[in-house]
């Protein structure tokens, strides 16, 4: 084994593990802010990626210049699961609410099968296409410009929250709603505000993703799961656990298949996600 | 309601009709089942297209197809010129429908013989079933090995199966050496790790131990990954002639753009049909599905050395609007093979079918199959059936294998991803 190799194989997980940590920066966040466990993330993610397809295959559009159709899409979609349903079983006991989302998750798998057909899609002529090389270590560029993006977007929900009013309503919302809601915050409007935001980082996800990943309407599953490490190990609600944590298991996912065989690779990042709910059910940096 | 009503009406006209139509001229009842509604749908109704072409051939003949058995049409001469009938049912791709289907044709519908049923789990049902009855079962395009392999007196199938396949390849490393001067040494396995892939990889550890052929890895990996990356490092580091791969689409998809990312080069990748051979593959990759050679069980531009396969496609086409595939392709050469066993039998007692079938010596060259012919062993597997390797180029796939069949010469070693246009 030498030692480009695992240099090469350390950037790759970087990589892959900055768009896991998006895909949980919106799910560690809806989260956070009103403790529902949104079993279609995965879904808004499928339908980022359906977005950018669209627009790319309709009106010749590369999936990286619509980003921001595709975020504020998916933000208006997220805002709508919220008012349609979520407002709905707010009150309810945990059991509704999991089975809201996870039979919203079936319902969206649905949809696009009905309305897209189970057929693989790909965006075969981005902007970005080819490698970079950076002394010996070879990097697509497709996944290199989503790893920007993934970071930039990451930061930007974060300095949402910590710098802006209304993220700071958010983080009060997500600290104690009754309290926040007597200070005149509309908790309503905050839940729906964390819907769209979640929503839409899945969007941008699957927007970075669809220039290198072929797009079906089962998608989701495969990047769901691992979402949930990545929110558990973050720690729920933290953006920057998130980040920390989305790298950490993309790092680990590609070292383990590398080290230990990729029949394990996915073994070793759920042995990792037993070990923190038994060590530190907290999360790294979640408030315990 | 209405339809339901309707149906019953129209079944009894049907039963009605048949009954009339019985005194006139002897009719050969065989039933066929295959997934009509459901998953599989489009590929039974194709299916259900060829036998209706094959049965028609037979009946009333088919003047463009002079080299196809019963062309002359006018039915079955071993019968006094008796019509075929076939008994469509459908199984939904469900193995327990499929049972209660064959149940239903045996006893209510008193076929002479089953045909079916393109999911190998439903034609392990089904033929169960042909078995309890003792009559006869002709599978044309399952592929699961395990189904001739149960000592089954009944049952017949005339494709090749998955590790018929696999042993294919290994022919091809030898040919390969012999005729055209390139030795293959050292390979790489990289199955998905179902039942599918796993299967194959044990079959593939076997075979290159006993070919003399180094296996320097062997990969199992997760079909749905999120990445493939550490796969393609350990390949890489393995430096094999040869990637030996069965995939899905979607990771046959990924694997290729790993390769090109990571700047992984072998020889040659030898895949496994099913992702390779969507037609989403190509579609997708574009350029950088060339050179990649797939396994397939039969492909159109095989009509350049067989010109049966031009006329009966010519026939389908004419038809339905669509060329034959490997499955209808598969499905037509069974009930000509089924057709010509129940002629030689000159009966339509079971038995006397049965036995015609164990007899069948059908020559290649009255098939639209790249075959050596059919005849049966004593599991009842075709011993001549086989695939063919096909090779991606100029973004179409070209039968490069057998060598004697091939339309296009075997592009190897393919070019490095830093070599391409």
């Amino acid at each position: 084994m030498s030692f480009e190799i695992l240099v090469q194989t350390l950037a790759s997980g970087l990589l892959i593990g900055l768009i896991y940590a998006l895909v949980a920066v919106g799910l560690t966040m809806i989260f956070g802010v009103m403790d529902i466990v949104n079993f279609s993330h995965g879904e808004f993610l499928m339908f980022g990626m359906y977005g950018s397809f669209w627009l790319y295959a309709l009106f010749a559009l590369d999936p990286l210049f619509t980003l921001p159709l595709t975020a504020l899409m998916l933000f208006a979609l997220g805002v709508l699961v919220y008012r349609l349903v979520i407002s709905k079983v707010i009150h309810a006991p945990m059991v509704s609410q999991m089975f809201s989302t996870f039979g919203l998750m079936l319902l969206f798998r649905g949809i696009a099968q009905f309305l897209w057909k189970p057929d693989f899609r790909t965006v075969d002529q981005s902007v970005v296409t080819g490698n970079a090389s950076l002394a010996g270590i070879q990097l697509g560029l497709p996944q290199l410009t989503a790893g920007v993006g993934a970071i930039l977007v990451t930061v930007g929900v974060y300095l949402f929250l910590t710098r802006t009013r209304a993220g700071a309503a958010l983080e009060a919302t997500a600290a104690d709603k009754d309290a926040a809601r007597l200070m005149g915050i509309d908790s309503q409007k905050m839940f729906a505000l964390a819907w769209g935001i979640g929503a839409a980082c899945a969007g941008v996800a699957g927007g970075l993703l669809s220039t290198f990943f072929p797009i079906f309407p089962e998608v989701g599953a495969n990047f769901i799961l691992i979402a949930f490490v990545v929110v558990n190990l973050g720690g729920f609600g933290s953006v920057m656990g998130a980040l920390l944590a989305g790298i950490l298991v993309g790092v680990i996912e590609v070292m383990g298949g590398l080290l230990l065989g990729p029949q394990y690779k996915l073994a070793v990042v759920l042995v990792l996600f037993l070990a923190v709910l038994m060590f530190r059910p907290q999360g790294l940096m979640g408030k315990a | 309601m209405f339809s339901k009503v309707f149906k019953h009406i129209a079944l009894a006209g049907v039963t009605l009709s048949f009954s009339v139509a019985a005194y006139a001229q002897q009719e050969i009842r065989i039933g066929v089942i295959y997934p009509l509604t459901g998953a599989a749908a489009s590929t039974g109704n194709e299916i259900k297209n060829a036998l209706e072409l094959a049965a028609d051939i037979v009946n009333n003949g088919a003047k463009t197809v002079p080299g196809l058995p019963f062309a002359s049409g006018g039915g079955l001469p071993g019968l006094k010129g008796a019509k075929i009938k076939l008994v469509f049912a459908d199984h939904q791709s469900n193995p327990q429908v499929g049972a209660t289907e064959a149940e239903r044709l045996i006893t209510q519908e008193k076929v002479v013989a089953l045909m079916g049923s393109y999911n190998s789990n439903v034609t392990q049902t089904a033929s169960q079933v042909a078995e309890r009855y003792k009559v006869p079962f002709l599978n044309a395009e399952s592929s699961a090995a395990g189904l001739t392999q149960r000592n089954f007196k009944w049952f017949f199938r005339t494709t090749a199966h998955d590790d018929l396949f696999v042993h294919n390849f290994y022919v091809f490393y030898k040919e390969l050496a012999a005729k055209k001067g390139i030795k293959v040494k050292n390979v790489a396995l990289f199955n998905e790790n179902t039942q599918w892939g796993n299967e194959t990889t044990k079959l593939e550890n076997k075979l290159s131990a006993e070919n003399g052929i180094n296996v320097a890895k062997a990969i199992s990996y997760p079909a749905k990954s999120t990445q493939l990356t550490s796969e393609v490092q350990l390949l890489k580091a393995a430096n094999p002639e040869v990637v030996m791969q069965s995939s899905y689409l979607g990771d046959a998809i990924m694997s290729m753009k790993t390769y090109k990312e990571l700047g992984f080069s072998p020889d040659m990748i030898l895949a496994n049909n099913a992702g390779f051979t969507d037609t989403e593959f190509i579609r997708t990759l574009g350029k950088d599905a060339e050179y990649v050679i797939t396994r397939e069980v039969w492909s159109l531009d095989l009509a350049k050395n067989n010109p049966l396969i031009k006329q009966v496609n010519e026939l389908y086409n004419a038809r339905y609007k669509a060329n034959l595939t490997g499955n209808t392709s598969r499905a037509f050469t069974g009930l000509l093979t089924l057709a010509d066993a129940i002629n030689r039998a000159a009966s339509t007692e079971p038995e006397a079918i049965r036995k015609a079938l164990t007899e069948t010596d059908i020559p290649g060259s009255k098939l639209i199959m790249p075959w050596k012919g059919i005849k049966f062993d004593a599991q009842g597997q075709n011993m001549y059936g086989a695939g063919i390797l096909v090779q991606i180029i100029d973004g179409k796939y070209n039968t490069v294998w057998p060598f004697d069949l091939a339309t296009r010469d075997v592009v190897w070693p393919m070019p490095k991803w830093n070599q391409r246009k």
